[in-house]
C-alpha cells in the first residue's frame, strides 16, 4: 500500500500538503499559521490565547451563531490551539464535507469578525483558565518547568497574568491578525480520502490572492535555568525532571528517540520498571521527547505521595544516569517493535497524518516516508543508541516539584 | 466489512469484524464485571483485579508480561467501569497469534501475595492522582449522590482505606465467582482471518471454567432531588454536577437521549455553550448521557468562578424547564445528527474503535450493530422520540454537588 503524498507551493507562500487515504471515509484539515504566543507582546502576555478564542467568533458573513452553526452543520469537529510558534487550526469530519469546510476556515482566518463587544467575555475565560491551572497540579508544575527548561519566550505559558490579559484591547487583537495572519510561513496539512487537483484548485481559489507579511521567529535568550519547589497542600508530590537532548532533524535524531523509548517506551520500558513495577512507587511515570527547531529536551514526569517523592526522584534519575551504562539488544528490538507499529498505526488515523505531515514540513522542510522512518528504525542498535546517550548524557538537569515538601535534589 | 460469531462449549463468546483494509487488528477481552458487582468489604477489588492481571502467570512473571506485549509493539491496556472489565491490544496483523496467547493467558493470573502488595500501594497512589483533580473527586461525589443506595454508585477504585484491608483471598474468591467463561466476551476488530484467530482463542481458552455470574439488583436509578456541597477551600473554581435519570443501554430511547444531551450540552453549539460558555459565565459547560445495564443518566456539568455558581445553576434550571415544556428545533435535531454521524465515522475508522464498539455492543445486548445500522437508529430519531425521552425521564428532580471553595448554595 504505497503512500500517496502531494505538495505545492503557491507563489504567496502558503504551503499545500496531501496525504490521500482512499481507505478512510473521513479527512482532517490542518492549518499552521505562524502566530504562537511567542508572539505575545510583552506586556499583553495571554494575547494569542485570547485571539484564538475570538476568531471564530464570526467570519465573512456569518456572524459568531451562524459560523457555528455551518461548523456543526457538517460535522466539523474543530480546535484552534495555541502552541509556541504556531497556531493550529484543526478540523475533521467526512471527507465529503471537505470543501464546505474548507470554505469555513478560509473566512475565519481571512475575514474574522473579531467582535470587540465579546472581548470582555473571552477575557473572563481566559481568567478562569489562569485560575483553573491552580487546581491542576500537574499543569501547573509543566508550565513552571517550561518557563525555566526552555530559552526564552520559547518556555513563556500562553495563559499570560491577570495583569497582562487586563491591557489586552479590541486593537492589539485586530494588530495581531494584520501582522501574523498571511500565507507566509502557513502551511496546511489535510489526510483522508481527498483528491489532490480538486483540492489544489479549490485552495488556489480560497488563498490565491490572499498576502501578508513575514513573520520573523523570535530572538532566544537563555532560560531562566535552575530547579525549584512549589508550595502546594496536594496528595501527591509532582515531579519534574529535564535535560537536552537534539533536535528533530539532527542525525542523531532517532537515536534520541530510541534512548527515550528505553526509558519510556511501554510498560516493560526502564521506568516503568524500576519506579512502579518494581517499587510500587507511582500510578504515573514516563520521559517524553519534546524539540523546537533549535532546541530539544527530555521532559520526565513522576506524581507520588508525598511520603514516598524522595524515593521517586531519586530512583527516577538514576535511571536517567544508568542510561549510559548501556543498553541491551532486547530493550532495542522493543524500540524498534513499537515505533514500527505506531507508524503504521498512524495510518489508521487521519488526524495524526494531518498533524504529522505539517509538522515534517515545518522542521525538515520535505514530508518523511513511512519507508524513510521504517528504515531509520530499523537501523537502530544498542551502540547508536549508546553513541547518542554517551555525546548527550542525561545531565544538568533542571528539576521543578511540586507539593507539600521540597526534595533533596542531585548535586549534578 | 463482514461479521462472525462463535461460541465455545464453555460459553466464551468470541465476535468479530473483519475489515481487510485496516493496517492493524485490535483484540480485546471484555468480562461483563465491575464495581457493581462488589460487595461493600470488597470496594475497588475489580479495578486492582484488573491492575493484577498484568502482573503474571504460572507461564510469566509481570515484567515478562510486559516485556512479551512490548516485544510486539503492542498499543495496549485496560480499564475498570462500574460494570465492566476489558483487556485490550492492538497490533499489526501479523502479531495477532501472540497477543492472543498473552492476553488470553493473563486472563488466568497467579495473584501472588507478593504482586498482590506491591500493587497496593500503585492502586493507593493512583487514588492520590485523582483526589488531586477536582473533577473527577466531584464526578465521583456526584455519582454517589445520585445512584445513593443502587450499585451503580460503588466506587471503582475504592479508598485508600478499603484497598488497605482487602486480602489477596477476597479478590481470588471474587475472580472465580466473576471471570468464568460465560461473562466473557472477545471481540475482534480490522484485518485478520476469522477462522484463524477462533482457532488461537478456542487453544487458549477452552479450558476456562464455565459457570453462571449473575448480576443482582438490576433496578433503574430513580430520581433524587438533592443538594450536596462539599468545600474544599484551597480550590479556585467550582465544579458542579446535575444528574438525573434516562434511558437503559438496552433501550431504543438511548438513541434519542444521547441526541438530547448533544442538543443541550455538546461543547459546540448547545443551548449550555452559547448560554454558559459563550458570554464567559462558566469555563466549561456540559451535558452527557452515560447508560448503563438496567439504568442510564444524564450527567450535566460545568465549572466556574465560585461566585457564579448559584446565577449558573439558574441559567441550567431555566434551560431544562424550557426544554422540557418546548422540546427542541428540527434544526437542532438535523444538526446533532450530522455532528453523530461525523463523529460515529471517524470513530470507527481503527480497529481499536471498532473493538470496542463490537465488545460492548454484545456484551449489553448480545447484539451484532454494523457502523451503519448505528448510525441509522440515529437517524430514525424524531421530534416525538425526543418528546418521548423527556416525558418518560424529565428533567424535574436533579442532584446537584458543587465542590469547591463555596461554603453552601441556596
Amino acid at each position: 500500500m504505497a503512500q500517496q503524498i502531494f505538495q505545492h507551493s503557491f507563489a504567496n507562500g502558503l504551503t499545500l500538503l496531501l496525504e490521500r487515504m482512499d481507505h478512510v471515509r473521513s479527512a482532517a484539515v490542518n492549518f499552521l499559521v505562524p502566530a504562537g504566543c511567542v508572539y505575545d507582546p510583552p506586556d499583553e502576555l495571554g494575547l494569542v490565547s485570547i485571539f484564538s478564542d475570538m476568531i471564530t467568533r464570526g467570519a465573512g458573513d456569518r456572524d459568531s451563531r451562524a459560523l457555528t452553526l455551518a461548523m456543526d452543520s457538517l460535522g466539523l469537529d474543530h480546535s484552534e490551539s495555541v502552541g509556541q510558534l504556531h497556531l493550529r487550526f484543526w478540523g475533521s469530519t467526512l471527507a465529503r464535507n471537505i470543501p464546505s469546510s474548507l470554505e469555513l476556515f478560509a473566512d475565519i482566518l481571512r475575514h474574522p469578525h473579531l467582535p470587540a463587544e465579546e472581548l470582555d467575555s473571552v477575557k473572563a475565560l481566559a481568567l478562569q483558565d489562569l485560575q483553573a491551572l491552580e487546581d491542576e497540579p500537574r499543569a501547573k508544575v509543566m508550565v513552571e518547568m517550561r518557563r525555566r527548561f526552555w530559552p526564552a519566550p520559547l518556555g513563556q505559558d500562553r495563559r499570560g497574568t491577570e495583569a497582562s490579559i487586563g491591557r489586552i484591547t479590541e486593537k492589539s487583537i485586530r494588530d495581531f491578525h494584520d501582522a501574523h495572519f498571511g500565507p507566509r510561513g502557513t502551511i496546511l496539512s489535510v489526510a483522508g480520502n481527498v483528491e489532490w487537483l480538486p483540492l489544489r484548485d479549490q485552495v488556489e481559489k480560497l488563498f490565491g490572492d490572499w498576502t501578508g507579511k513575514d513573520v520573523r521567529p523570535p530572538e532566544l535568550t537563555p532560560p531562566v535555568k535552575g530547579s525549584t519547589h512549589l508550595d502546594k497542600d496536594t496528595t501527591q508530590t509532582q515531579i519534574v525532571i529535564g535535560y537536552p537532548s537534539v533536535p528533530f532533524g539532527h542525525p542523531e535524531y532517532y537515536a534520541a528517540l530510541g534512548a527515550v523509548q528505553v526509558l519510556s517506551g511501554g510498560m516493560g520500558a526502564r521506568l516503568f520498571t524500576e519506579v512502579r513495577e518494581k517499587r510500587g512507587l507511582c500510578y504515573s511515570v514516563s520521559a517524553n521527547y519534546q524539540t523546537f527547531k533549535q532546541v530539544a529536551g527530555i521532559l520526565c514526569y513522576a506524581g507520588t505521595t508525598t511520603e514516598r517523592a524522595q524515593e521517586t526522584l531519586d530512583v527516577t534519575i538514576g535511571e536517567l544516569r544508568r542510561l549510559a551504562d548501556g543498553v541491551s539488544d532486547d530493550e532495542v528490538q522493543r524500540v524498534r517493535a513499537g515505533l514500527k507499529s505506531s507508524v503504521i498505526m498512524q495510518e489508521e488515523s487521519t488526524s495524526s497524518r494531518a498533524g504529522a505531515l505539517a509538522s515534517d514540513w515545518y522542521y525538515l522542510g520535505r514530508v518523511r516516508s513511512m519507508e524513510e522512518i521504517h528504515d531509520a528504525i530499523e537501523s537502530l542498535s544498542p551502540t547508536s543508541i549508546l553513541d547518542h546517550v554517551r555525546k548527550h548524557p542525561p545531565r544538568d538537569f533542571t528539576i521543578v516539584t511540586l507539593g507539600k515538601n521540597a526534595l533533596q535534589l542531585p548535586t549534578k | 466489512m463482514s461479521f462472525h460469531k462463535h461460541t465455545l462449549p464453555n460459553g466464551l463468546t468470541i465476535v468479530g469484524e473483519i475489515s481487510p483494509s485496516a493496517r492493524s487488528v485490535a483484540v480485546g477481552f471484555f468480562v461483563k464485571t465491575g464495581s457493581r458487582d462488589e460487595t461493600p468489604d470488597e470496594s475497588g477489588v475489580s479495578h486492582f483485579l484488573e491492575h493484577m492481571v498484568f502482573k503474571g502467570t504460572p507461564n510469566r512473571t509481570a515484567l515478562q508480561v510486559n516485556f512479551d506485549f512490548d516485544k510486539i509493539g503492542a498499543s495496549y491496556n485496560a480499564f475498570t467501569s462500574e460494570e465492566n472489565t476489558v483487556f485490550y491490544a492492538a497490533i499489526l496483523p501479523e502479531y495477532l497469534p501472540q497477543a492472543v496467547d498473552i492476553l488470553a493467558d493473563i486472563l488466568r493470573p497467579s495473584l501472588r501475595g507478593d504482586d498482590f502488595d506491591m500493587e497496593k500501594k500503585v492502586i493507593i497512589e493512583e487514588i492520590g492522582m485523582y483526589d488531586d483533580q477536582p473533577m473527577w473527586c466531584a464526578y465521583d461525589n456526584a455519582k454517589k449522590a445520585f445512584f445513593a443506595e443502587h450499585p451503580l454508585g460503588n466506587s471503582i477504585l475504592g479508598t485508600a482505606a478499603s484497598i488497605t484491608s482487602l486480602q489477596r483471598e477476597q479478590m481470588q474468591a471474587y475472580y472465580d465467582r466473576r471471570y468464568v467463561a460465560p461473562n466473557i466476551t472477545v471481540a475482534i476488530a480490522g484485518n485478520l482471518a476469522w477462522d484463524d484467530a477462533v482457532k488461537l482463542i478456542e487453544k487458549q481458552c477452552s479450558h476456562w471454567p464455565s459457570g453462571a455470574a449473575p448480576r443482582g439488583n438490576i433496578t433503574p436509578a430513580t430520581a433524587r432531588k438533592h443538594l450536596q456541597v462539599m468545600t474544599k477551600e484551597s480550590l479556585k473554581q467550582e465544579q458542579v454536577f446535575m444528574l438525573s435519570p434516562g434511558p437503559a443501554a438496552d433501550s431504543m430511547q438511548r438513541y434519542a437521549a444521547d441526541a438530547l444531551a448533544m442538543i443541550l450540552g455538546d461543547d459546540s453549539g448547545s443551548r449550555l455553550y452559547w448560554a454558559l460558555v459563550d458570554p464567559g459565565l462558566a469555563d466549561s459547560a456540559d451535558m452527557g448521557f452515560h447508560d448503563y445495564e438496567g439504568a442510564g443518566g444524564y450527567f450535566t456539568s460545568f465549572s466556574c468562578e465560585p461566585e457564579n455558581t448559584e446565577d449558573n445553576l439558574a441559567i441550567i434550571h431555566e434551560i431544562l424547564r424550557e426544554v422540557q415544556r418546548e422540546g427542541v428545533s428540527e434544526e437542532e435535531l438535523a444538526v446533532a445528527k450530522s455532528k453523530i454521524l461525523s463523529r460515529v465515522v471517524r470513530g470507527s475508522e481503527r480497529p481499536m474503535g471498532r473493538m470496542q464498539a463490537l465488545g460492548m455492543g454484545w456484551t449489553y445486548l448480545k447484539t451484532y450493530r454494523s457502523v451503519d445500522e448505528e448510525l441509522a437508529n440515529y437517524d430514525a430519531v424524531t421530534l416525538k422520540d425526543i418528546r418521548g425521552v423527556l416525558d418518560k425521564y424529565p428533567f424535574d428532580q436533579l442532584t446537584v454537588l458543587a465542590l469547591g471553595p463555596l461554603a453552601g448554595l441556596e
